[in-house]
């Protein structure tokens, strides 16, 4: 599948000659698990692995809840409380689903910022890193999806919260809004339609992350070098690769196995630690809550959302250009999806001849920046809005804008890099001293 | 290596932390030590028994428990009451709407606890101690849970407690200063107060003895699988462990050769 040579699938047995020249499955399959892999991968590239896991784990439970769920505003609420007291295994089953969410969502930013330190979105896997964005809105989606199916005060005003950023836009928001929810408010209805719609998208994610998978087979791994593997001949590129099967695929195990390990201390011990308590107390249209707080996962970007308010200068301009049909909503709503939009562009911002990081001495202090930017934004993103935090939300957000729009495309024209290793083989020789032998 | 991927175990926990916000202005919440916190905490069959009592005796007048069946009081890991014991508890104290007969008649072990609706009635308590968080800080991070816990059950502690005796008259309601209640005032009357209920086992009644043990039972109510939980914990985290080990070992074997190491296996 990929552009580095290798040894291809050469059916053996008469049933594999058979099936090979009408479905050739078995090759696909070995191509896959075969594909030459740079051999200096770090830890950093584990989290497809832990990715991949939690979407099996993620359906594998889901869909066990479906059958005893009821999807009806006034049973909801209590069919979660019957998986977790009557059906067997179910608290642990909705535990490790629930919890299940956060550590999809851990695992994908630190595979997202790890793509953007070692420059992984750059030709030629700008494909890659669209349909990795595209999987990462599908997420963001199914998510607040679900959190929705409990139907507890979070759920029903978070659904409340979030379905009005759709009535923000302009002359068409209301019925927009209205057509989602099925309704004038978050109802019955509402609950009906997000649960036939959590339980489809994950198969949508699936389907995508086959042609994410797709798309780097096709152009190979990235690698902490960033150097490409050498292509030249078959014996150039076993140099700098390995096959995946088994190196990579043992090594991510023991990552995962980690990730899990920490993981299911927080599922047996300490369950409820990442979800809000309001959660535990039934939807009540007629009884707001003092602070309507989304998940943990989306508060970098609901600072974002909430940091453009109607006395920011650049909201008044754009109000009065407009005159009047943007105000602050809209725009705070356009910021949040631009805020990803922006890192979807990266490929084309990044104007930086060298691809890894870690040859761009300046490029590493504003990415550090940016990593604690998203940290303050997540932490911002779930207090008040009473100053300083309005100002902190501010100047995060306005960091977020500037590091992909205005830092990434100057940082190329007058950072001075340093050298990359010629070849992956002396990145991993200079590693592993033995290995030149 | 190794410590690359600690750093990220840090990364991921420092994200994960984002969760369990609220905001900082709540009352004060008195940090109890209660049997069933941190990860080898177990129930005091003994405090939900008494827990029970006060419920039933106290807070059963104005909140129901609607998500308890009576019958879990049997369960192991909770009251561990006998069948026949939960049968007779269920009929003594306990009168519940049927609609086949269309009137009351006494709870059975298959029925719920009663929900209590209607005027001047409090909130359902089945999930109050998960409903509530104790511990918020510092700085709205909810890091400190990670060592003191949700707090849920402190809450619910520190509000029975936390009455000042000041009480005001607003449109007709009596309002009664809470310290840790949000706002400070609160509709519902002080309960609890030194000797009130005798214990079957005569354990200290003193009106915090009662508040600690109603608070347990109700962190019961809402977490009845809790002790079931955090053996699986044990258990998987046990497996996971020895299974990451062998995978260390055998992904250090199958990469010695290509990192010119020599392993003494």
């Amino acid at each position: 599948m990929s552009g580095i040579p290798h040894d291809h699938y050469e059916p053996k047995s008469g049933f594999e000659k058979w099936l090979d020249k009408r479905l050739p499955v078995v090759g696909l399959l070995y191509d896959t698990l075969m594909i030459p892999t740079p051999k200096n991968l770090n830890w950093w590239w584990i989290w497809g692995i832990v990715l991949t896991f939690c979407l099996v784990m993620q359906i594998v439970t889901g869909i066990i809840l479906v059958m005893h769920y009821t999807p009806h505003v006034d049973m909801a609420f209590a069919s979660i409380e019957h998986i977790m007291r009557d059906v067997n295994g179910g608290h642990m089953l909705r535990y490790v689903h629930s919890n299940g969410a956060s550590l999809f969502f851990v695992a994908v930013y630190i595979h997202i910022f790890r793509g953007l330190f070692y420059g992984s979105y750059k030709a030629p896997r700008e494909v890659t890193w669209i349909i990795g964005m595209l999987i990462y809105l599908m997420m963001m989606a199914t998510g607040f999806l679900g959190y929705v199916l409990p139907w507890g005060q979070m759920s029903f005003w978070g659904a409340t919260v979030i379905t009005g950023l759709f009535g923000a836009i302009p002359f068409i928001g209301e019925g927009l809004q209205t057509w989602l929810l099925g309704g004038p408010a978050v109802d019955n209805a509402t609950l009906n339609r997000f649960f036939s719609l959590h339980y489809l998208l994950p198969f949508v994610i699936a389907a995508l992350v086959a042609v994410h998978i797709w798309a780097f087979h096709t152009t190979g791994n990235n690698n902490p070098t960033g150097v490409p593997v050498r292509t030249g001949s078959k014996e150039e590129a076993e140099k700098d690769t390995l096959p995946f099967w088994p190196y990579f695929v043992i090594k991510d195990l023991v990552g995962l196995g980690i990730v899990l390990i920490i993981f299911f201390a927080i599922v047996g011990f300490m369950p409820n630690y990442l979800g809000h308590p309001d959660n535990y107390i039934e939807a009540n249209p007629l009884s707001t809550p003092a602070h309507i707080v989304p998940e943990w996962y989306y508060l970098p970007f609901y600072a974002i959302l909430r940091a453009f308010t109607a006395d920011v200068w650049a909201v008044q301009a754009v109000s009065f250009l407009t005159g009047g049909i943007v105000d602050a909503k809209f725009f705070g709503v356009v910021a949040m999806f631009g805020a990803i939009f922006v890192m979807a562009l990266a490929p084309w911002l990044d104007t930086s001849s060298v691809r890894s990081g870690q040859y761009r001495p300046a490029f590493k202090w504003w990415f550090r920046l940016l990593i604690i930017d998203f940290m303050v934004l997540m932490w911002v993103g779930a207090r008040d809005t009473e100053f300083p935090h309005d100002w902190i939300s501010l100047i995060g957000a306005t960091y977020w804008f500037a590091y992909f729009l205005v830092i990434l495309p100057l940082l190329g024209l007058f950072e001075k890099p340093t050298t990359p290793p010629a070849t992956i083989e002396e990145d991993f020789n200079a590693h592993y001293p033995g290995a030149a032998e | 290596m190794i410590k690359k991927l600690a750093t990220s175990a840090v990364v991921a926990l420092a994200l994960a932390t984002g969760g369990a916000l609220a905001a900082g202005d709540e009352g004060h919440i008195e940090d109890f030590a209660f049997s069933f916190e941190g990860p080898f905490g177990t129930y005091d069959q003994e405090q939900l028994r008494r827990g029970l009592k006060i419920y039933t005796e106290v807070c059963a007048a104005c909140h129901g428990l609607r998500y308890v069946p009576l019958r879990t009081l049997a369960d192991p890991g909770g009251p561990n009451y006998t069948e026949d014991e939960v049968r007779d508890y269920a009929a003594e104290h306990f009168f519940v709407y049927d609609a086949e007969l269309d009137e009351d008649r006494p709870a059975k072990p298959s029925d719920f606890f009663p929900a209590v609706s209607g005027e001047g009635m409090g909130p359902d308590l089945s999930l109050m101690a998960k409903a509530r968080a104790g511990f918020h800080g510092p700085a709205g991070t909810g890091l400190n849970q990670l060592f003191r816990g949700m707090g849920g059950a402190e809450y619910i502690a520190s509000f029975l407690l936390g009455f000042t005796g000041e009480e005001d008259e607003i449109a007709g309601t009596f309002l009664y200063e809470n310290t840790a209640f949000p706002g400070g005032w609160v509709s519902m009357a002080p309960q609890l107060e030194d000797g009130l209920i005798d214990y079957d086992d005569g354990h200290s009644n003193t009106a915090r003895d009662m508040a600690k043990d109603v608070s347990a039972f109700l962190m019961w109510t809402a977490e009845p699988k809790m002790m079931a939980r955090k053996q699986a914990g044990f258990v998987s985290v046990l497996l996971l462990v020895l299974l990451t080990s062998l995978l260390y070992l055998t992904n250090k074997k199958l990469w010695a050769p290509h990192k010119g190491k020599h392993l003494d296996l």
